[in-house]
């Protein structure tokens, strides 16, 4: 008999190896995400999939799923922290969504939106960051930076290369590029690198292309991100 | 109609995009004033606010006057709502929060392209600047927020009658944008 646990009361089987995220994706379950996609080591990070584990908050991406675990997910408390931690998201860079490009086809915008996040809540930081432009096809807002390393994790692990990685601790935290100069220019990115199509923001661009797909047509103007991460992420073991 | 709901609205550190984007209930207009009186508003032309309802906020802070004028909707207004991205989060006017306010009147009215008789303004009716452009929930407590650049028409009237109607307002997906 196959070993199983249970999401929110529903029995969902899994295999050796799988995490609770990978499970839950396998059985069309979705558990809020932004730092993690299913071809990249998890990082953890974001917290966002924060789901209680008999009675303990684990990170759903990173805790190996276990035969009989109850996990609960889709609670009135997870819910508001979640929305908590995505409005900290939101007040600790700089989000101005009407001047974005990436906006509509944002991964933390369409988060909030799934959330029915109406408001910031917390005081705004108003971070004082720079934009990488140097590039001639790639550039980097750092406004929009929100520390997940898919990009870290896609140039390592996809394009074979080392283009970026995470300096600083807390507050300090930013993200750089391997190159002396500390410009985006003087890496080996190319513009078909996964690392610059996996942002899940508007941190890392490509030019020239912001505006090909017209505002109100984009991904999450009419589909929720649930349905699209569903669709389109495929967790280990397959689904 | 006695007792009818009494609403006001102001446009702060905004485009009047958003009261803009409110007139385009288009005529769903004439069946709001049959239940809804304006009070102090851009669209009466009242300039300050008596006891009301509903006080709809434009914007965000960015002078001494737009602090004033939101203290004063806070005491005269039942429910208070941030309407659009400006009074939510400081919207576009708060990208100069990162540049020091010296430096943005100098390129403005002193070494700006095409300025004539360069002076920066210092008249004693003028209000005076804040450092940075802050949302309107870190000055008075907010009780609702409608997002969006700005919010279409249809969240002004989905809030409104949920409101009017007596439920507590809630938008469905469709109608929560950011941009």
């Amino acid at each position: 008999m196959s070993k199983t646990i249970t999401i929110d009361g529903k029995t969902i089987p899994f295999e050796d190896g799988q995490t609770i995220m990978d499970a839950a994706m396998a059985a069309d379950v979705y558990i809020p995400h932004l730092c993690h996609q299913p071809e990249f080591t998890p990082h953890g990070s974001c917290k966002l999939c924060t789901v209680k584990v008999n009675g303990r908050n684990c990170s759903a991406c990173t805790f190996p799923a276990m035969d009989g675990q109850d996990v609960l997910s889709e609670t009135k408390e997870l819910i508001d922290d979640r929305k908590k931690i995505t409005q900290m998201l939101f007040v600790e860079g700089n989000h101005f969504c009407p001047s974005c490009e990436k906006t509509g086809n944002c991964q933390l915008q369409a988060v909030a939106y799934h959330l029915n996040m109406l408001d910031n809540h917390f005081p705004l930081f108003y971070p004082d960051r720079n934009v990488d432009a140097s590039h001639a096809e790639v550039m980097i807002d750092h406004n929009r930076c929100i520390f997940c390393a898919l990009c870290v994790r896609a140039s390592q692990q996809t394009d074979g290369k080392n283009v970026f990685a995470l300096s600083g601790r807390g507050i300090h935290k930013h993200l750089i590029v391997n190159a002396e100069s500390g410009l985006l220019k003087d890496t080996d990115v190319d513009v078909n690198d996964q690392a610059v199509h996996i942002c899940p923001t508007g941190a890392i661009l490509v030019k020239r292309t912001g505006y090909q797909v017209p505002i109100g047509e984009r991904i999450y103007d009419h589909q929720q991100i649930d349905q699209v991460a569903l669709a389109s992420e495929h967790p280990k073991h397959g689904k | 109609m006695a007792n009818k709901i009494r609403v006001a609205t102001t446009s702060l550190a905004g485009c009047f995009g958003c009261h803009m984007s409110f007139l385009d209930i288009d005529e769903r207009m004439l069946q709001l004033v049959e239940v809804v009186e304006f009070d102090r508003s851009p669209l009466t032309d009242i300039e300050h606010c008596t006891h009301c309802d509903i006080g709809l906020i434009e914007g965000g802070v960015c002078n001494s006057e737009n602090v004033h004028v939101l203290r004063e909707f806070r005491n005269n207004c039942k429910i208070l709502v941030a309407v659009g991205a400006c009074a939510i989060n400081g919207g576009l006017p708060a990208m100069r929060n990162h540049i020091p306010l010296e430096e943005c009147l100098n390129e403005a009215y002193l070494d700006g392209i095409g300025v004539e008789n360069p002076q920066i303004p210092s008249d004693i009716e003028l209000p005076l600047l804040l450092d940075q452009v802050r949302p309107i929930h870190e000055v008075v407590k907010i009780d609702y927020f409608l997002p969006g650049c700005p919010p279409s028409a249809d969240v002004f009237w989905k809030f409104l009658t949920d409101l009017i109607e007596g439920r507590e307002p809630s938008l469905p997906y469709e109608l929560v944008h950011y941009d």
